[in-house]
């Protein structure tokens, strides 16, 4: 057998200087840790999740640069001087994205865990496209699976916030809003 | 109850109540939990599928830098199991390894990656032994054993049951179908990891933190194999990053943490990969049903015979729950005046099979209405007509003694059927295009606990503030299906307050009163209820001193609006807070519990104990695909569904479930497998899963999912919180059975196996040109030798419930009796 000695993770030989979520950060790691691993383990912020750690399921992704990408596929070595967004960077002054705001009134988060990586990857759309197609929309998210929703209240969500964002609507953060109604309407609904 | 013409809250589409944490990333996951000096945990897993421990070496491993222990299964000997009647697995294996993934050996170091590198270091000795793949292959090689209990040889439990004479009905019908199908197994794919925490408390007790479905099952299994009071042991259910059924049980990954916990007085996290997710596995049993059915010519069912035979991996996980599923729910939906039904589960060495949504009754309800499309086409009936007419309705007793109750099956075909303009597409659109219609009752909650018990199945306490604020505790575990928004509302409607304005602490066994946990879609109307009573219960302390301040009667007072109020004189009340200072003033602390406990089950005969319910969900479906003659490639442009829920609580979460289980039942229909392979015979002919990666276990992507029409049919169900059913489950059942009739509407080909592949398409459109039989699925049913079946007669034929010819059983409570209830 052949044993291999990696250098353990109390061996932070690495060091980067990036922006995270806006923020000056400078952070020491184990120089094989990825830019997930770091982020989760050596900077706290545990928002960013995973569910294979090999790229398939698109739950880590992150905004490098304003572009979304596979956090657990980066070597955080790589991320020297970039520009870094989590899911703990999408709001501001205290109050939600309108994307965060739309899919929590939506129902677009059931359990939640794919959740931060499908909004940013949703804001890295609208950054690019403020106006996308539901077309453009599925194509966009279709490498971040999620096992709860079926998706459709995860595109209306994103078609919500589009919405809001062109009305200038900040967050309505607070409570809960029941004024929305689904816009496929139950059956009492459809009858009224 | 509160009048329901005035709600505020109940049937209100709204914001959940713990949205705001999930889309900023602040619900804290299991892994999501880092602590001071936590160590971290690797287990090290068998290689091949079917072998013996000769000889486990870890001292290399021990004395590795950075490791501070590592245990083998001498160290955690003790079985455990869901079930009461399955307690067959080992934390570590001893000496059996009987699937690859089953643990050997787990290494707790400084860093994970240490952990990972002293595996390495652990010397195993193997012998092999023979494999066994598939059901046929345990049937035909009673040895060696898997397991050393069970029935005999390799099968874990057959079951038998008759319910009227069913040759007596062959005989009375005018055609008599067999049909034989294929359901391959597949699994849960939650997004997260299971993962664990372990601490020895500072009191030097046992708390654990862990991605479970069912945090009291979990308490029990830590309480026997650690040999510790139940009281010394706290289990917190961490919100679940999907579960499914996949996080049902409790496992070995969760006991070894803890117990590394407890020997090394410090934290240890344990967080799975994507592969070892597979191999925990505990999803869809592939199942083989044969389906006997006699028809009148106007379609009325007169005798049914459902054979099923069911391949359960490597250990009993709920199997014998699963077995007894893949036989109950089909007299739920249509009328079967005499059925008989035959299951038998083997054992394989492939990863422990379970309960996966829908619980070992979607295998057989994919048989049932494929068979009823065939019956339909042979009696020239249109397959909705042929449902309307022999649909069951509310309050009946079923051949089986399952007691229904608001059955709502014909309206959702109804609806379905107009939404999705059945008439004028079915039979009538272009070759290459078809539409098919399935339908499909489940569960709202089992009727029995899995032990066998006389306490309640859910309890909620909830503790007044004289702020006002109100707290809800209870053991029902987040999954990410809303149940905390569902005690939030139900409370916040009793009492007259916002769902935000109430504070929850769920999931966690030190904190709240039982609640068995989130499987078999039991925690609306268990849970709900539950909160409702205790809801009720404190809003009587409030009301009556309140009454008593304001001088009006209290059954006059009305809360809504965080007040307490004259309903006749609205101006004359109190604030909420007020109102709870009056009633601690009066009565001293407030605080109010409720429970709820299912109805007894008229299905009194031995495995009665599987498929009761306080009541039943319906859905119908009608599914529309495009089939490529050239490639067999499926499209599925759109999809109309209509579900009988009673009452939508929080319409958004209901839409979301229903959505969530088409899409889920429309991966298992279309592409979702868990396949596997042997080896080449040069290298060890070992059984090895074909992918366990989530790049080629194929599910459906955004760009995959159809459109989704969703309406709900609601009619108050009396069992119900606020009349509410089931809705986290039931919603996939027709969706693979619609898909199957749709590609022969399409195409004219019958594929009778899950997963509808182009490949199997392909196949059987060869067979239709070259004018054999246009089908793609099994033709053979392997012999089994079935036990005499309990001959239960059913209610029209004077049956009370019990078999004729039945052994006498012992009393409830003895720990025979435990043995034949299950989830």
């Amino acid at each position: 057998m052949i044993s291999i000695t990696l250098p353990t993770e109390s061996q932070k030989s690495a060091h980067i200087r990036l922006t995270l979520n806006g923020e000056e950060t400078d952070v020491s790691f184990a120089p094989y840790k990825t830019l997930l691993e770091v982020l989760r383990e050596d900077l706290g912020h545990t928002g960013t999740k995973h569910g294979c750690e090999l790229g398939e399921c698109g739950a880590c992704a992150v905004l490098v640069e304003g572009k979304p990408v596979l956090s657990c596929l980066l070597l955080a070595l790589e991320c020297d001087k970039k520009n870094v967004l989590t899911v703990e960077g999408l709001g501001a002054d205290g109050k939600l994205h309108p994307l965060q705001d739309a899919f929590a009134d939506m129902g677009a988060a059931q359990c939640g865990y794919c959740t931060p990586a499908i909004l940013v990857t949703a804001k890295a759309l609208l950054d690019q496209n403020p106006n996308p197609s539901r077309e453009q929309i599925r194509q966009a998210l279709s490498g971040n699976l999620c096992r709860c929703t079926g998706y459709q209240q995860i595109f209306e969500a994103v078609e919500e916030a589009i919405v809001r964002i062109a009305k200038g609507n900040v967050s309505i953060e607070g409570g809960p809003s029941p004024s929305l109604q689904p816009k496929i309407p139950s059956g009492r609904l459809r009858d009224e | 109850m509160s009048d329901r013409g005035e709600m505020r809250v109940i049937g209100v589409a709204r914001r959940r109540v713990d949205a705001r944490a999930k889309v900023t990333g602040q619900t804290r996951f299991a892994d999501d939990i880092f602590l001071p000096r936590m160590a971290y945990c690797k287990l090290l897993r068998s290689p091949h599928p079917h072998a013996r421990i000769r000889k486990i070496d870890t001292s290399r491993a021990a004395a590795h830098p950075g490791v501070y222990l590592v245990l083998s299964g001498k160290d955690l000997p003790i079985e455990y199991g869901i079930l009461p009647v399955s307690q067959d697995e080992q934390a570590l294996c001893v000496d059996h390894v009987r699937h690859v993934g089953d643990p050997v050996a787990a290494v707790v170091a400084r860093e994970e990656l240490t952990a990972f590198e002293a595996l390495d270091l652990i010397d195993v000795e193997y012998e092999l032994l023979t494999t066994i793949a598939d059901p046929e292959e345990a049937l035909a090689t009673p040895e060696p054993r898997i397991h050393d209990y069970g029935e005999e040889g390799n099968i874990h439990k057959r079951v038998s049951l008759e319910f009227g004479d069913v040759e007596q009905g062959f005989a009375e019908a005018d055609e008599v179908f067999e049909d034989i199908f294929f359901y391959q197994g597949n699994t849960h794919l939650p997004i997260e990891q299971h993962a664990s925490v372990g601490i020895k408390d500072p009191e030097g007790k046992l708390t654990i933190w862990s991605s479970t479905q069912t945090p009291h099952y979990l308490h029990r299994a830590l309480a026997k194999v650690l040999q510790m009071p139940p009281g010394h042991i706290r289990v917190i259910a961490t919100p679940n990053g999907g579960g499914f059924g996949g996080k049902s049980d409790p496992f070995n990954h969760e006991i070894v943490v803890a117990k590394a916990a407890l020997l090394l007085d410090r934290p240890v996290k344990i967080c799975l990969t994507r592969e070892e997710v597979f191999y925990c596995h505990r999803g869809r049993h592939p199942v083989l049903t044969k389906f006997k059915t006699g028809v009148k010519k106007d379609g009325t069912i007169t005798g049914m015979h459902l054979q099923t035979l069911i391949d359960g991996g490597a250990y009993g996980s709920y199997g014998v729950a699963s077995t007894f599923y893949t036989g109950a729910l089909q007299t739920t939906t249509y009328h079967i005046p005499r059925y008989k039904f035959q299951g038998c589960r083997t054992f394989t060495n492939k990863p422990p099979c379970g309960p996966k949504r829908g619980h070992g009754t979607v295998q057989p309800r994919f048989g049932q209405e494929v068979q009823l499309d065939k019956i339909a086409e042979k009696l020239s009936i249109d397959p909705a007509d042929l449902r309307l007419r022999i649909a069951e309705s509310s309050n009946a007793v079923t051949a089986n003694f399952f007691r229904l109750s608001v059955v709502n099956l014909s309206e959702c075909i109804r609806r379905v059927v107009k939404n999705s303009d059945w008439k004028d597409k079915f039979r009538k659109l272009p070759e290459g295009r078809g539409v098919g219609l399935a339908c499909s009752a489940y569960l709202t909650g089992a009727g029995l606990p899995i032990y066998w018990n006389k306490m309640p199945h859910s309890g909620v306490h909830i503790k007044f503030d004289r702020g006002g604020g109100v707290a809800v505790f209870c053991g029902a575990t987040e999954i990410g299906q809303g149940s905390d928004d569902v005690l939030a509302g139900i409370v916040a409607e009793v009492l007259g307050l916002d769902p935000f304005d109430i504070r929850l602490y769920t999931g966690d066994t030190d904190l709240g009163p039982v609640d068995l946990g989130s499987y078999s879609s039991r925690v609306t109307i268990m849970a709900g209820n539950a909160a409702l009573q205790a809801a009720e219960r404190g809003k009587g302390f409030l009301a009556e001193a309140v009454a008593e301040k304001i001088g009006v009667a209290k059954e006059r007072l009305r809360f809504a609006g965080k007040r307490v109020f004259d309903s006749a004189a609205p101006e004359k009340g109190v604030t909420f807070a007020e109102a709870v200072c009056l009633a601690e003033a009066r009565f001293g602390t407030i605080g109010a519990m409720g429970s709820y406990t299912p109805p007894k089950s008229p299905a009194l005969y031995k495995g009665g104990g599987v498929g009761p319910s306080p009541t039943y969900s319906y859905t119908a479906a009608v599914v529309e695909v495009i089939v490529n003659p050239a490639t067999g490639w499926i499209t599925v442009p759109k999809i109309w569904i209509a579900h009988d829920i009673g009452r939508a609580l929080n319409p958004t979460l209901v839409r979301g479930q229903v959505e969530g289980s088409v899409y889920m039942g429309l991966g298992e229909a279309l592409m979702e497998e868990q396949e596997f392979r042997r080896l080449p015979k040069k290298l060890s002919h070992a059984l090895v899963h074909k992918f366990p990666s989530m790049l080629e276990y194929k599910s459906p992507t955004s760009l995959d999912m159809p459109e989704v029409m969703t309406e709900l049919i609601e009619e108050p169900d009396p069992r119900g919180p606020f009349g509410a059913k089931e809705v986290g489950q039931g919603p996939l059942l027709p969706i693979m059975p619609a898909v199957a009739n749709a590609v022969y509407d399409a195409v004219g080909v019958r594929i009778d196996e899950v997963p509808i592949t182009p490949e199997k398409i392909v196949k059987a459109l060869a067979e239709k040109k070259a004018g054999r039989e246009p089908r793609f699925g099994p033709s053979h049913f392997p012999h089994v030798d079935w036990p005499e079946a309990l001959r239960v007669p059913p209610p029209w034929e004077g049956g009370d419930g019990h078999a004729v010819n039945e052994a006498p059983r012992p009393a409830k409570g003895s720990p025979e009796k435990e043995k034949v209830f299950s989830s």
